[in-house]
């Protein structure tokens, strides 16, 4: 009796993992198959039909994503530009105001506070026409900067949210030891507070890494001059073809690249990711 | 906080007078703290909100003075088919793709909320694909369904699901249909991930307590799971429609809104209008109308949060 209870138990437990290794299989293939497909030779990744292994591994289909507009170099360096400015310049301000909200009061505090939030309820997509205006009035369009401001101020309410929320978790009774021992306000923010609220820091972070690395949107409008696009919207156009026809192994080799980052990020820090996601940031 | 708020000059008169009318020393450093933020957030969100609801009442192309129209514009909206058509795919479009996406989460947060050995990392693995941009996604997934040079068809063939070739997006059902499994393949980790976190705060004494009662796996989902998920299977549902009704990038990038215009939303619309014939006014317009239906739905997501986290 007890035997064939086991035998139950040892099958249903393979029968499971059956289940979590095909879906497994489903949801990795297509990421695993560009992957692959980058480093075929350029006439194995245009075969038809497609084939299986690449024969010998090589780089030219990233080499060809130099072919397209100002090259591949220079709209890695828009994209990895606008994304490390854009997580700086939020951690920066949602970290100075999530100390602000959590730790001061002051007149219109709760006005400002909610001002910042309600932007939450607020799709950027609703208010892209003006922006463009602004940016324009500003000469701001077709810049670096330009872009990276644009996507801090999305990346703010959930990152101001976040660290307010930080800051909160830290007693009071810390923050006074320290200041009775004659730390001062700015040391007390750098030494004392900074360390325990990382956990919040490194959550805006990777949101805003993310969402700055792979926005298309926005980019699309703000960037209409070539050597200015950011790398999604390269790969648009690697879409579109150069001479008529699509270049297959390019555009693997361009998927490859834009995904890749994102991947390793999670994985690295995917504690704070989740963390993030549940603490009720949730805006995809 | 008393300690470090009554410092020896506030406490004097002339401070004390001083405070009542003006920000203390202290006040003003919290300022300080989030002026800029608030400035961003005045700057690139309040202003432009204010001038999408005072575009929205004039003429605007992008050269040439605007010139006030009233309600011009939302009488063009109200005529103009495009748009209505626009409206009506983005529904069905978000009609069609939350199902799958909620189903097919909550299957998978089930299975990956097993007492497993190596469960993290299956949890891990169809998370993924959230992780990549949807424009990313949808040009890997142009190339999967190319009939020519993709494998998708070469699989389906292999299985005998096809026979000879098919152009997914050449025609509205298929890409449609297409369009659909890339999008459930992106997002639906994000949706398990968020129902996975709601069954993990469901205290074990219930579920042992139902267990001692004699109740069957499917009886503790049905009586247990199901009614206190409630909260989440809302704000789930509420998040899909929400990114739904967004819906552009996929669009975009793999059928350019066609076959004859059959697969443009909502915000594409908008950004033809706005970016492409540069009727700036109309695109405002527009925006305000989608901007209205989305707060509601935002507010409803706000109260399910603030529901979820006191729960």
């Amino acid at each position: 009796m007890g035997r064939s209870i086991s035998w139950r138990r040892l099958v249903s437990r393979l029968l499971l993992y059956l289940v979590f290794i095909s879906l497994a299989v489903i949801f990795l293939f297509p990421i695993s198959w560009s992957v692959i497909t980058s480093v075929k030779p350029p006439a194995e990744a245009a075969a038809i039909p497609p084939t299986g292994l690449p024969s010998r591994i090589t780089w030219d289909n990233y080499l060809k994503l130099n072919e397209f507009g100002a090259g591949a170099g220079r709209y890695l360096f828009n994209s990895i530009s606008v994304s490390v400015m854009t997580v700086v310049g939020t951690i920066i301000l949602s970290t100075l105001a999530g100390y602000g909200f959590s730790r001061f009061s002051f007149p219109a505090k709760g006005v400002l506070f909610l001002m910042i939030l309600a932007t939450l309820m607020i799709p950027f997509q609703s208010i892209l026409t003006p922006l463009f205006l602004i940016l324009t009035r500003l000469k701001l369009q077709n810049t670096l900067p330009g872009l990276a401001l644009v996507y801090i101020t999305f990346q703010l309410p959930f990152g101001v949210f976040v660290m307010r929320n930080s800051f909160d978790t830290v007693p009071r009774e810390l923050e006074e030891a320290a200041l009775l021992d004659g730390c001062s306000s700015v040391s007390l923010l750098y030494r004392v507070m900074l360390p325990i609220v990382l956990p919040g820091i490194i959550t805006a972070g990777i949101y805003a890494f993310l969402n700055a690395w792979n926005e298309f949107l926005a980019a699309l409008i703000f960037m209409n001059q070539q050597s200015m696009f950011t790398f999604p919207i390269l790969l648009n156009s690697v879409n579109t073809g150069l001479y008529g026809a699509v270049d297959w192994g390019a555009l693997q080799a361009g998927v490859t690249i834009s995904i890749l980052p994102s991947i390793l990020m999670f994985l690295m820090l995917q504690r704070y990711y989740i963390q993030g996601l549940t603490g009720g940031s949730v805006k995809a | 906080m008393e300690t470090i708020r009554n410092r020896p000059a506030e406490t004097a008169v002339k401070g004390r007078n001083r405070a009542r009318h003006l920000p203390s020393r202290r006040q003003l450093a919290g300022l300080f703290f989030v002026l800029p933020a608030v400035t961003f957030t005045l700057l690139f969100f309040i202003i432009p909100l204010l001038m999408t609801i005072w575009m929205s009442l004039h003429d605007w192309p992008l050269i040439g003075t605007p010139s006030f129209i009233g309600s011009g514009n939302y009488d063009t909206l109200a005529a103009d088919r495009q748009f209505w058509t626009s409206l009506g795919f983005t529904i069905r479009y978000t009609l069609l793709v939350t199902p799958p996406i909620f189903i097919l989460a909550f299957v998978l947060a089930l299975l990956v909320n097993l007492p497993l050995r190596g469960v993290g990392l299956f949890r891990t693995a169809y998370f993924i694909p959230v992780v990549i941009g949807l424009g990313a996604s949808s040009l890997l997934w142009v190339w999967l369904l190319n009939d020519r040079v993709g494998p998708f068809n070469t699989i389906l063939r292999q299985v005998n699901l096809l026979q000879g070739s098919l152009v997914w997006l050449g025609s509205f059902d298929t890409a449609l249909f297409a369009i659909i499994v890339s999008v459930v393949w992106k997002t639906v980790g994000f949706t398990m991930v968020l129902l996975l976190t709601g069954m993990q705060a469901i205290p074990q004494e219930i579920y042992q307590a139902a267990m001692v009662d004699g109740a069957s796996y499917l009886g503790r989902l049905r009586h247990i799971t199901l009614p206190l998920l409630r909260p989440t299977i809302a704000l789930a549902l509420v998040l899909s429609v929400i990114g739904s009704f967004l819906a552009f990038d996929q669009f975009y990038i793999m059928t350019r809104g066609g076959p004859r215009n059959q697969t443009i939303t909502v915000v594409y619309w908008i950004f033809n209008n706005s970016f492409t014939y540069f009727k700036m006014g109309y695109g405002a317009a527009l925006s305000l109308v989608l901007m209205g239906f989305l707060v509601i739905l935002s507010m409803l997501q706000l109260r399910l949060l603030h529901r979820e986290i006191s729960y």
